[in-house]
C-alpha cells in the first residue's frame, strides 16, 4: 500500500468532495426517497453510481484524456438525468438531488481544471480553448433550468432556460421582425451615421483647431444629456419610425467617436511628427500616413463602446413610441402581459446580437493595429 | 577605398559619385552659419540655446557637434534641418534657407531611435519618403532595394520593425533616410541606444558608407571615441548659453580599422577633445 500509493492515487479536492456528495446521494435515494416527484427510484440510483463512480476514478492516477473522457460523461451524463427527471415536478426536488446536482458540478469544474491545466498541452489548446468557457457556459444553464424547475422559482421572476429555447423556437418570425426593425434599420444605421460623423468632425476638428474649442464643451454636453430625455425629442422630431431611435443612436455613439477620434491623433509621437515634417509632408500626407494609423487603437475603442451603447440605445428608445414592431416594443409590451419568456427571447437575442457586433469589431481591429504591441506576435 | 579627409587638407581628395563635384569654393559650402542665435521661451525666463554659432561645413565633410547635454548640439542640427527657428544670425543650407533644404530633400534626418512605423514592413518604411515625395512604384522599389543593399538589410525586407533587433532598426532607418538621395546625412545620436559592440559595428559600416557616398555627415554625439573615430572635424561645443567652444581636425587618413583607435594619434585628438569639452565646461572668468 505504501508502496504503490503515491502511483495509483491523485486525490484532487472537487473528485473527493464529488464522492462524498454523490455518495450521500447515493443513500438519500436507497432510502426509497425519490429524487423528484416524477422521477423513479432505478434513475435516481444510476444517476448517483455514475456519479459515484466516476468521482471514485477521477481520485486515481489516468491520462488526462481519459480522465476528461470519464469526468465528461459522469458530469454530463448525470446532469442530463437529473434535468430528465425534473419533468411536470415542478419544485420538489429533494436534498438527495441537489446532493447529486452538486457533485455533477463538481467533476465538471474538475473536468475543466484537467482540460486547462495539467496534462494536456499538446496542438489542441485552441480547442480546448472553446471547450472550456462552453462547459461554464452549459453549466451556468443546467444550474438555472434545474434551480427555477427544481425549487419552483415562479415563472414571472425566472423562466427555465427550456422555457425560453422553446419561445424561441416558437417565435422566429416576430423575433425576426423586431432584430430587422431595431437591429438592422434602428442601431446599423444610426451606429454608422454616428461614427462616421464622430470620425469627420475630428478629422475637420484636429485640422482648424478653433472647430474643437468651440464644439468640445457642446459636444461634451449633449454626450451629457440623459437618453430618457432625447429619446422623446427624437420621436417628435423624426416620427415613430426607426429614423428617431437611429437618431437617438447617432446622438450617443457620435461624442465617443469623436472624443477617441481626437485623442488618437494627438497620440502620434514627436520624433515620428519631425521625421515626417523632414519629408516636407502635408497635413494629408502626415494624416493618412502617420497619424491616423497611430489613432486606429483609439477608433476600435470608440468602435467598441459604440456598438454596445447603440445596441442599448435603439432598444430603449422604443419604449418612448414605435410601430408594433421592434425589441424594445416587444420587451415593453410582454413585460405588461407577463410573458416573461418572450421578454427573455428578446433579452437573449440583444445579448446574441451584442456579442457577435462586439466579436466581429474586436477580429477586424486585430487585423488592422496587428502590429500594435498587445497583438504582435 | 575613397575617404574624403577633412577639408583643410582636401587639395587631392576625390569626392565620390553622387554630389556635385565643382572647385569653385563658395559652392563647396553645404552648411554655412553665421552668429546664430536660438532663445527658447520658458515658464521661468528665456533659455538661450545657441549663442553665436558661426560654422561652415563643405561638401563631403564628416563633422562631428560634440558636447555634455544642453551645448545646443542637437538644437543646432534641428535648425540646419529647419525643425527650429534660429532667433538671430543667418543659416543657408545647399545655397538656400534651411527651409528651402527642407522642401528640397537636401538631407536626411536620423533620429536618436530608428522611427520606422510598427504597421510598416522594413521596406515600406524605406519606401515612405519617396511615397511623401511622389515617386513611382518602380523607382521606389529601386531605391528600396539599392538601399537596403547598403546598409546590409537584404532579406529582411519583408519584415516588421519590432521583428529586429535595434541595431538593424537603425540600419533600416539609415536606409530611410539614403532612399531620399539627399546631399547630406544629419545623424542625431543615432547609436546612442545601442550596446557597444553593436555600435562599434555601425560606425564601421557608416565609415565606408560615408566613402561610398560621398555625403557630407553632420553628426551629433556625447562620445569621444566615437566622434574621433568617424569625423574629419570635431565641433567641441559648451552649454549655457549653447555655443562652439573649438573646432578639432581630426586628420586620421582613410583607412580606419576599429585597431586605430588604441593608435597615439588617435589618443592624441581624444585627449584634445577631452580637455576641450572640460575647458568648456569650467565656469568662466
Amino acid at each position: 500500500m505504501h508502496a504503490d500509493a503515491p502511483t495509483r492515487l491523485a486525490p484532487n479536492w472537487q473528485a473527493l468532495l464529488a464522492f462524498l456528495a454523490a455518495l450521500a446521494s447515493l443513500f438519500s435515494a436507497l432510502a426509497a426517497t425519490p429524487f423528484t416527484a416524477t422521477m423513479d427510484g432505478t434513475a435516481a440510483l444510476m444517476v448517483a453510481a455514475l456519479l459515484v463512480g466516476a468521482a471514485a476514478l477521477s481520485n486515481l492516477r489516468l491520462s488526462a484524456a481519459l480522465e476528461s473522457a470519464i469526468l465528461a460523461i459522469g458530469s454530463f451524463g448525470a446532469a442530463w438525468l437529473l434535468l430528465g427527471g425534473l419533468n411536470e415536478a415542478f419544485g420538489t426536488a429533494t436534498l438527495g438531488y441537489w446532493l447529486a446536482l452538486l457533485a455533477a458540478w463538481l467533476l465538471g469544474w474538475r473536468l475543466v481544471s484537467v482540460l486547462s491545466g495539467d496534462g494536456v498541452k499538446t496542438g489542441t489548446s485552441r480547442l480546448i480553448a472553446l471547450i472550456v468557457p462552453a462547459i461554464f457556459g452549459l453549466w451556468i444553464l443546467i444550474f438555472w433550468e434545474a434551480l427555477t424547475r427544481g425549487a419552483g422559482v415562479p415563472f414571472v421572476l425566472l423562466p427555465p432556460p427550456s422555457a425560453i429555447g422553446l419561445r424561441i423556437a416558437a417565435a422566429t418570425d416576430i423575433l425576426a421582425a423586431d432584430f430587422v426593425q431595431t437591429v438592422v434599420k434602428a442601431v446599423l444605421i444610426g451606429y454608422l451615421i454616428g461614427c462616421l460623423t464622430g470620425f469627420l468632425v475630428a478629422i475637420l476638428a484636429d485640422r482648424y483647431r478653433f472647430f474643437a474649442n468651440g464644439l468640445l464643451p457642446i459636444g461634451n454636453m449633449v454626450s451629457a444629456l440623459p437618453m430618457i430625455g432625447i429619446a422623446p425629442i427624437m420621436v417628435i422630431w423624426f416620427g415613430f419610425d426607426w429614423h428617431s431611435k437611429a437618431a437617438v443612436v447617432v446622438v450617443m455613439t457620435f461624442f465617443p467617436m469623436l472624443v477617441n477620434t481626437l485623442a488618437g491623433l494627438a497620440a502620434t509621437g514627436h520624433m515620428e511628427r519631425d521625421l515626417m515634417r523632414t519629408y516636407g509632408a502635408s497635413h494629408w500626407q502626415v494624416l493618412g500616413k502617420l497619424r491616423l494609423p497611430v489613432a486606429m487603437p483609439f477608433i476600435f475603442n470608440a468602435l467598441k463602446i459604440n456598438s454596445t451603447l447603440a445596441l442599448i440605445g435603439a432598444i430603449v428608445a422604443e419604449f418612448f413610441g414605435t410601430p408594433v414592431v421592434g425589441m424594445g416594443f416587444r420587451i415593453s409590451t410582454e413585460v405588461g402581459r407577463m410573458n416573461l419568456d418572450m421578454v427573455w427571447a428578446e433579452i437573449a437575442l440583444a445579448a446574441i446580437v451584442g456579442s457577435l457586433f462586439y466579436g466581429l469589431l474586436a477580429l477586424l481591429e486585430r487585423a488592422v493595429t496587428f502590429w500594435h504591441p498587445s497583438y504582435r506576435q | 577605398m575613397n575617404i574624403a579627409p577633412h577639408t583643410s587638407a582636401s587639395n587631392g581628395s576625390s569626392v565620390p559619385q553622387g554630389s556635385s563635384t565643382q572647385d569653385d569654393a563658395s559652392d563647396r559650402k553645404v552648411i554655412s552659419t553665421r552668429n546664430l542665435d536660438l532663445t527658447f521661451p520658458t515658464a521661468d525666463g528665456s533659455v538661450q540655446a545657441l549663442s553665436d554659432i558661426t560654422l561652415d561645413i563643405d561638401r563631403g565633410e564628416f563633422v562631428s557637434l560634440i558636447g555634455p547635454s544642453g551645448c545646443g548640439k542637437t538644437t543646432l542640427l534641428r535648425v540646419i534641418a529647419d525643425l527650429e527657428k534660429p532667433t538671430g544670425g543667418s543659416i543657408e543650407v545647399n545655397g538656400t534657407t534651411p527651409e528651402g533644404a527642407r522642401q528640397d530633400g537636401a538631407y536626411g534626418y536620423v533620429f536618436q531611435q530608428a522611427a520606422l512605423f510598427p504597421w510598416r514592413t522594413i521596406e515600406a518604411n524605406v519606401a515612405l519618403p519617396l511615397e511623401v515625395m511622389g515617386l513611382k512604384a518602380e523607382e521606389r522599389a529601386r531605391r528600396v532595394r539599392s538601399n537596403l543593399e547598403l546598409v546590409n538589410l537584404i532579406g529582411f525586407e519583408k519584415k516588421f520593425p519590432w521583428q529586429l533587433s535595434g541595431g538593424m532598426q537603425q540600419r533600416a532607418s539609415i536606409a530611410r533616410a539614403l532612399a531620399v538621395e539627399p546631399d547630406m546625412l544629419l545623424m542625431d545620436e543615432p547609436f546612442g541606444a545601442l550596446d557597444e559592440i553593436v555600435r562599434d559595428h555601425l560606425n564601421e559600416e557608416l565609415l565606408k558608407l560615408w566613402a561610398t557616398t560621398g555625403k557630407t555627415v553632420v553628426f551629433v554625439t556625447h562620445s569621444i571615441p566615437e566622434a574621433v573615430y568617424l569625423s574629419t572635424r570635431i565641433v567641441v561645443m559648451s552649454p549655457r548659453p549653447g555655443r562652439i567652444h573649438e573646432i578639432i581636425d581630426c586628420d586620421l587618413g582613410a583607412d580606419r580599422p576599429l585597431e586605430i583607435r588604441e593608435s597615439p594619434q588617435f589618443l592624441k585628438i581624444a585627449h584634445r577633445v577631452r580637455q576641450g569639452l572640460a575647458a568648456g565646461h569650467a565656469p568662466e572668468a
